[in-house]
Formats: C-alpha cells, sequence, structure tokens
C-alpha cells in the first residue's frame, strides 16, 4: 500500500506526461504480483469501490477527536479525504500496514458493517499519504490526472510493446492481470485477444502535408470521405454483448443506451458519434452536452439524440475483417449498415474525384448541406488492412483551413513544469464598444501553444515589460489602441457562450502568428467573430 | 502572586516586560530588545541595544551589517542576566543556529518565551529544553491538527529517490536561508550524498556562517558554474521564490521541490507548482506543540502568533488556561 501511496502523492502534483509515465511504468517494473495488478486497475478505472460514503468517516473521525477542531482543521484543508488522512488520531497498537491487495481482497468479501470496522483498522496502521490513498479508493475515483491510456502506455512501455498491443487484449484481461504482467515481461505468450465485445484498437490518420504528399501520391489509390465532427467511436455487438469504446478504449455503453439500443447486429464497426435529429446532424456544441456524464435522463436523450455515423467494418458474425483491403471492407460494410432497421446508423457517403484539384475544390467549398460541419476530408488507400495507430502512408487527414483572426494579448499566467517560470497561459480579446462608447478588449480565448521557444521567450519578456496589474499567477498587459502585442490566432470553430462575456467561445485556439508589426488597434472587432458564427450557422 | 500581565504584556511593538524595561522580538525599533533569533520578522535592525545569544547575534550583523543594532549583548546559553531585579536568560529553542526561548523571572514568577521552536533534532542547533514556569508563551505557526510533520529522514529519502528516478532532470529544492537550507543540506549529507551541492547565492553568506559554527555542510558549489546539461542529476537549493523565478530555467526541467511545513497541505502544493513537496519544518508541528505543552504543564498557556485559537481549545479541553495574544507581524508564512 505504500508504494501505491506514494505513487498516487507523486501523479496528483506532476504535471509532464513523459513524468507520469516514468512514475507509473517505475511502479509496474518494482511492485510484485498481485499489487501492481490491482494499482493498474485502479489507475484505468476497472476499480472503484463504493465501500465508504464521506458521512461515515467523518463519524468515525469525530468519534476519535474533538468535532470543533474536526472542523477547523477542514475548513482549513477544504478536501475531507484529505483532512481526514492528516488529522487522523490513531490508536496505539496498530496492526501492520496492508498491502494493496489485502485491501481490495477484504473489501470484496466484506459486509457493509465489517468494511466499517476495516477501514478504520487500516486508517490507523497506516500512514498520512496511505490513509489518503486509501480513502481515494474507497469513496471512488482516484483523480490524480492520469487516464486509463496513459496507465495502458506506461503498461506497453513495461514491456517495451506499443500500447496498441496492450488495448488490444485488455478487454479479456482482468484485474490484477497476472497473464499480462506475465508477457509484458517475456515469461509467457501474448493472452488471448478473444473475448466477446473487446476493445480492437483504433486506426488514425496522418496529417496530410499538402506540399510534399500530393506529388508522391497517386489520387486513383484513395478513397474520400468527409471527417465528421463528433468523437470516434467502435460500437461491437458479439454474442448479445454490446459496447461502445470511445477510440482510447473507454467503455462509454452506460452513457449511451440510445445508441447501444441501435446495435442490432452482430460485428464491430468503426464510425463517428454525433448527436442527429431525425436526418439532421447537429454541431459538436450538442454532442457535448451527452459528453462524460455519469447518467442520463430522458430529457437529454430526447433533446440531443446520439448516432453514429460508420466508417469501417471491423468484424462480422465472428470473422475479423480487419486484414481485408479498404476497398472490400467498405462493399462489406455499405451491405451490413443496409441490412440494419434502425436510423441511429448510418453510413458516411465517400467522396468520388479524380484529381487533387478536385478534391481541393470540394474541401475549400464543401456543398451546401452538413458537409459544411464536417472538419475536412479523410483520404484511405483503397487496399489498406485497418492497423492500430497511426502508420504512415494509408491513411491521411486533410483538415479545412482554421479560421484566423487577430486579437491583442490582455493577461498572461505562467506556465506549468518545464514553463513555470515563463508567462506562457494567453488570454486574448477583440475591440469592441465599451459601457463608456469607447473602444475597449473583450476576452475572446485563451491559448498556449503554437509558438516556438524562442518565441516564447520573447513574449514572456514583453509581458515582464508590459505588466500592469498582478493577481496571483496571471499578469494583466498593457493594452490600448497604440499599445499591445497582436496575436494572429487560428481556430476550428465557433460556439455561442453564455459562460463568456463576449459571448462566443473558440474551438481549438491557438498561436498561428506572432504580429509584432501589428499595431494593436487594427486587429479585429467583435463584430468580425459574431458574422463568422451567423455564417456558420447559416449553413 | 504576582499577576504575569504586570511582568510581560503584549503591546503592538511585541511582548513588553515593564519592569525590566525591554521587548522581546519586537517588530519595529525599540531601546531595549531580547531576540530569541534570527529570522527576519524576528530580528529586525534598528534597536537600541539588543540581547541575544551569540549567534542569533553573528546572524543579524551579516545579514543587516556590523551597525545593526546601537549595542548588542551577548548571552550564552545558560547564562543570565539581572537588571532591576528581572532575571533573563536563554535556553536553546531547536528552530534554527541560535534560536533560543526567553526565560524571564521576577519575584518568584517564572515566564518563558519560546519564540520559534520544534522539538524534533536538528543537525545545525542544539535542541529545545523544556523549563517549568507559571506561564508558557508559546508560537502556534503548525497549530491545527492537520499539521503533524513526517520524519525527516522519509521526506530527504523521497527526494533522493526522486533524483535516481529522473536521472536527466534537476531537483530544486526551495528553502528558506536561514537555517532550512542549512538543515536539509547537513540531512542529505547524513543520508550520504556526497555530490556537491548546487547553491543559489541568496544562500553563500548564511551557508559560510553556519561552517564558521562548525557545522559541516560538505562540497558547495554556486548554482553558475556549471552549463545545463551538467545539472542533471544534480540537487540545486535556492530561497523558495527563486523556483518559479526566471533564475531556475537555466536546469535542465527541474523538478520543484520545497521544503516546508505548509507542503503538508496538497492544496498549498499545487498552489506554488511545486511537483515534490517535502515535509520539512523548523516549528513544532501539532503534536509537538500539543507534547509540548503537556509537558511544561505551565499555570497559563499564552500564544503569540500562528492558528492561535486550535491549541488554545486543545489546552482548556485538558485543563490549561490559555489565552491568544494574537500579535502581529511575525509571518509564519514567509518563515517555513
Amino acid at each position: 500500500m505504500r508504494a501505491f501511496a506514494e505513487l498516487l502523492d507523486r501523479l496528483s502534483l506532476t504535471g509532464s506526461r513523459n513524468a507520469k509515465l516514468t512514475l507509473v511504468r517505475d511502479y509496474l517494473a518494482q511492485t510484485p504480483d498481485p499489487d501492481r495488478g490491482w494499482a493498474l486497475a485502479a489507475l484505468t478505472g476497472d476499480l472503484s469501490f463504493n465501500a465508504a460514503k464521506p458521512a461515515f468517516i467523518r463519524k468515525a473521525v469525530e468519534e476519535r477527536m474533538d468535532p470543533t477542531l474536526f472542523r477547523w482543521s477542514y475548513d482549513y484543508v477544504g478536501d475531507l479525504a484529505e483532512t481526514v488522512a492528516l488529522v487522523w488520531p490513531s490508536r496505539p497498537g496498530a496492526n501492520r500496514e496492508p498491502e494493496l491487495s489485502e485491501v481490495v481482497d477484504a473489501l470484496r468479501g466484506a459486509s457493509r458493517t465489517e468494511v466499517q470496522r476495516l477501514i478504520e483498522a487500516w486508517l490507523d496502521s497506516l500512514e498520512t499519504t496511505g490513509r489518503w490513498a486509501l480513502l481515494k479508493l474507497m469513496t471512488g475515483g482516484l483523480r490524480v490526472g492520469v487516464s486509463s491510456r496513459l496507465a495502458k502506455q506506461a503498461a506497453a512501455d513495461l514491456g517495451g510493446v506499443q500500447v496498441a498491443e496492450v488495448e488490444e487484449v485488455w478487454h479479456a484481461l482482468h484485474p490484477p492481470y497476472e497473464d499480462l504482467f506475465a508477457w509484458l515481461e517475456g515469461r509467457s505468450d501474448r493472452p488471448s485477444a478473444n473475448s466477446p465485445g473487446r476493445f480492437r484498437p483504433v486506426m488514425l490518420a496522418q496529417a496530410l502535408d499538402e506540399a510534399v504528399d500530393f506529388g508522391k501520391l497517386d489520387p486513383a489509390d484513395y478513397a474520400a470521405e468527409w471527417k465528421w465532427d463528433g468523437i470516434r467511436v467502435q460500437a461491437v455487438n458479439e454474442g448479445g454483448l454490446r459496447r461502445l469504446y470511445t477510440r482510447n478504449g473507454d467503455d462509454i455503453s452506460r452513457t449511451f443506451p440510445d445508441v447501444l439500443e441501435a446495435l442490432e447486429f452482430d460485428g464491430a464497426i468503426d464510425g463517428e458519434l454525433l448527436v442527429m435529429r431525425g436526418a439532421v446532424l447537429a454541431s459538436f456544441a450538442d454532442l457535448q452536452q451527452r459528453l462524460n456524464r455519469k447518467s442520463v435522463d430522458a430529457k437529454l436523450l430526447k433533446n440531443f439524440p446520439a448516432a453514429i455515423r460508420a466508417y469501417d467494418l471491423l468484424s462480422e458474425a465472428g470473422e475479423d475483417t480487419r486484414v481485408l483491403p479498404f476497398a472490400e471492407r467498405r462493399v462489406r460494410l455499405e451491405a451490413f449498415v443496409g441490412r440494419l432497421k434502425t436510423s441511429r446508423i448510418d453510413l458516411s457517403p465517400m467522396q468520388p474525384f479524380k484529381t487533387w484539384a478536385d478534391l481541393a475544390a470540394l474541401r475549400g467549398e464543401p456543398p451546401p448541406g452538413e458537409a459544411q460541419i464536417a472538419e475536412g476530408l479523410m483520404l484511405k488507400r483503397w487496399d489498406s488492412i485497418y492497423e492500430a495507430g497511426r502508420p504512415k502512408g494509408p491513411w491521411f487527414k486533410w483538415k479545412r483551413d482554421p479560421f484566423l483572426i487577430d486579437a491583442v494579448l490582455m493577461y498572461a499566467q505562467r506556465g506549468h513544469g518545464k514553463r513555470s517560470s515563463f508567462y506562457s497561459d494567453y488570454t486574448f480579446g477583440v475591440w469592441t464598444e465599451g459601457e463608456d462608447g469607447a473602444r475597449a478588449l473583450t476576452p475572446v480565448g485563451k491559448a498556449y501553444f503554437g509558438f516556438t521557444d524562442e518565441e516564447l521567450k520573447q513574449i514572456d519578456k514583453f509581458v515582464r515589460d508590459n505588466t500592469v496589474d498582478r493577481y496571483g499567477p496571471v499578469r494583466a498587459v498593457r493594452t490600448d489602441i497604440h499599445h499591445g502585442l497582436v496575436f494572429e490566432v487560428a481556430f476550428e470553430g465557433l460556439q455561442r457562450s453564455t459562460r463568456h462575456k463576449s459571448g462566443v467561445a473558440m474551438r481549438f485556439p491557438r498561436i498561428s502568428r506572432i504580429r509584432w508589426d501589428k499595431p494593436s488597434g487594427e486587429a479585429d472587432e467583435l463584430r468580425s467573430l459574431e458574422r463568422m458564427l451567423e455564417q456558420m450557422e447559416g449553413r | 502572586m504576582i499577576r504575569p500581565e504586570s511582568l510581560l504584556c503584549p503591546k503592538p511593538q511585541g511582548l513588553y516586560c515593564a519592569p525590566g524595561d525591554f521587548f522581546i522580538d519586537p517588530v519595529s525599533p525599540v531601546t531595549r530588545a531580547v531576540i530569541t533569533h534570527g529570522h527576519a520578522d524576528h530580528a529586525r535592525a534598528g534597536h537600541g541595544t539588543v540581547i541575544a545569544t551569540p549567534e542569533t547575534l553573528a546572524i543579524m550583523a551579516e545579514r543587516y551589517g556590523q551597525d545593526f543594532a546601537g549595542s548588542a549583548q551577548p548571552l550564552a546559553y545558560g547564562q543570565s542576566i539581572v537588571r532591576d531585579g528581572v532575571e533573563v536568560s536563554l535556553v536553546p529553542a531547536g528552530h534554527v543556529l541560535g534560536s533560543a526561548q526567553a526565560v524571564v523571572r521576577w519575584k518568584g514568577l517564572t515566564m518563558v518565551v519560546s519564540g520559534d521552536y520544534k522539538r524534533r533534532r536538528d543537525p545545525t542547533c542544539p535542541a529545545f529544553e523544556p523549563v517549568p514556569c507559571d506561564v508558557f508563551i508559546s508560537e502556534a505557526t503548525f497549530g491545527l491538527p492537520v499539521f503533524r510533520h513526517p520524519d525527516d529522514g522519509h521526506e530527504i529519502a523521497r527526494l533522493l529517490r526522486s533524483v535516481a528516478q529522473f536521472p536527466e532532470r534537476s531537483h530544486i529544492v526551495g528553502a528558506y536561508a536561514l537555517g532550512k537550507a542549512q538543515r536539509v543540506i547537513r540531512l542529505l549529507r547524513e543520508a550520504g550524498w556526497d555530490r556537491p551541492i548546487y547553491v543559489h547565492g541568496a544562500l553563500e553568506r548564511l551557508n559560510r556562517l553556519y561552517e564558521a559554527h562548525g557545522i559541516d555542510l560538505g562540497s558547495l558549489e554556486p548554482a553558475t558554474s556549471a552549463t545545463k546539461q551538467d545539472f542533471a542529476g544534480a540537487i540545486v537549493i535556492a530561497p523558495p521564490s527563486a523556483l518559479a523565478d526566471r533564475w531556475s530555467r537555466r536546469f535542465p526541467d527541474p523538478v520543484a521541490a520545497f521544503a516546508s511545513g505548509w507542503m503538508q497541505v496538497r492544496a498549498r502544493a499545487r498552489q506554488r507548482g511545486v511537483e515534490l513537496p517535502l515535509v520539512i519544518s523548523d516549528h513544532a508541528d501539532w503534536d509537538e506543540l500539543t507534547a509540548t505543552v503537556d509537558e511544561i504543564r505551565p499555570g497559563e498557556l499564552w500564544i503569540t502568533h500562528g492558528r492561535e485559537e486550535a491549541l488554545a481549545r486543545w489546552a482548556e479541553l485538558h485543563g490549561i488556561k490559555a489565552r491568544a495574544l494574537a500579535l502581529v507581524g511575525y509571518d509564519d508564512e514567509a518563515e517555513d
């Protein structure tokens, strides 16, 4: 338990992805079975308990100490699990510290009242960090900034294999994953992935480099289709076992009962999860209403009905179709979707073209209708097999050109980790008419990438030299018509927003150029953003 | 029996002894001052006469220059001076080099002003000595039950483990320039770290002063001497403010560590962007505060600064009369 607690402790304060991978990988390498397997399950979200309610923990601690002192402590720390971990008055004669696997085993077999006694005994025998980790585990949700994908990547690193190989077998495995570690450490063969309803690692596309790639590629070798603006999913029904996975293999079946109900087939398809009202495709903002929810209610299902637009066929009636060329898979997919009775699953239509110039024209001026809100185009080699990961060559994504505006730097915030000595997170604004009728800037977005390290140094210096106010880690930068730094900001889309004073919110904003030359008074007006928004909505 | 308030009473400048006409740790210039230790919020420049341990006087001279006071009167641990019937002696407080409790006796009444103190071992200064007294006047910087500092050896081991785990990065340990920095260096030496330790320029003078007082800090090098790649795997000690300063850019992907009792609370670490919090404090934690009061069992407990209300409540619950003085000007945040 101690090693697991220290791992969680470090992870909770570590920002960098590489450092997190090192921490998890080293833990998995140094911790014996079955503890490391339970830890991996806890990190991937495959192990959680609802063994202790906060009310019970609070009661237990108040039986041991003055409730007033406890309340003051809680007020100061602000987090119940952390407060209890810190103040817990251990009774003397505590047992030795439990191992993580002992905790898991005991919780699985214990009744509710037994569980409470066990927790008290464990809290007595653990030190502060151990108590904190135990309480996080008990009350569900570690929240230490580790995604299930990152945890799997760390396991893959341990074995020197690709993360796709771990993902392929993941859903056939069960904690504490002793067979997985035996394979990763070269003590046995790879565990069988042959489990119904499992996730298949997803095939991803390279970004197209027009200048280089078109010279080398023959348009006759490629199929084209729109890149729809939802989230990439995999829908499976095998032997009656229905699952909906994200592209990282996270199981989101529970959040989309409407989609699950529509999976009346035997096989696995790859597609885009979208909100569709009848046959009308809705924007990504609508889909966002459905994402990251623990439960869904009838109203949400009615107002934001989800659907799948199918891209590919991965398996049909027990046959693994991923080894077939795309051309053949596409014919099979069309027949497969054609047989379905539901309106919740449709086909992503192919976009025929002869030359790259044809395709460029299509991308530049999508026809009226739903193509207007596509993210761009996908190119897939007709002969490509479905290969996990992001192989170079078979698939390309060719996103639409981003929208661009010129905005003025208003606030800068210190970064984290490597960037903690730099002002690297920028809030920028555009001109509007202030309350007094004069021109004033209103913030429209925030960006923290898109510039080189050298540019970061220059912007950081500009921020320090032009600070007019400070609020903790944030500096306000001098801005007026004649003075200020203009960024050319690129973004993928606009949404209306009630949370922003300006009334608009950007998707994926980033700094595309730093306009040292441009007077701040010539930056864009809020009006131009509003016009863009109207155009998008009018499509 | 004389009322304790007639011997020592709180004034805006600090605790005042009327019969002896002196202040203890006054926050603004006074004619006569007894100084418990060298931290800037307790030891200020510009007093008429300063009475303190020779170590504390040396620290004040180093920080403020030789003319930091009209005159300096050294009073070694265990010695005492008497003026107008008031006897003052200094007893180790275990906080930093030279730190002392002020023991004030008058007409059979004994009052002890703890200054800042801790109870655990510190390789850079003698340990706190409990003195039986009628009134114990304690600090309470960490006077909440959430502050329970782990063993410092455990914290140093965590630092060394992280250094081994991330050999390509440097570890910058934020540590207060007087006391904490030297204690962390000593603890690293005791844990077997014999490579050079890189230090920020702001620590150099106090490091030399500690070494002159017989505390061996091993091989120290200025943090400017190496190129960026030479700092891979290095341990660097710097004042806490340097962690997020441009100064830290010279190191490869540094791990920000911070040695402080405040690091006990996760939100504090997060707020300061600390990746590796080290709970190493020069103040008594909750268990040390309560154990000290329990051990001394004073007739009355007065609390000078920090989280007075919680310690006062604890004392009342344990049958000791307590009073919060709420003295202002002692900056507990910066000191630890």
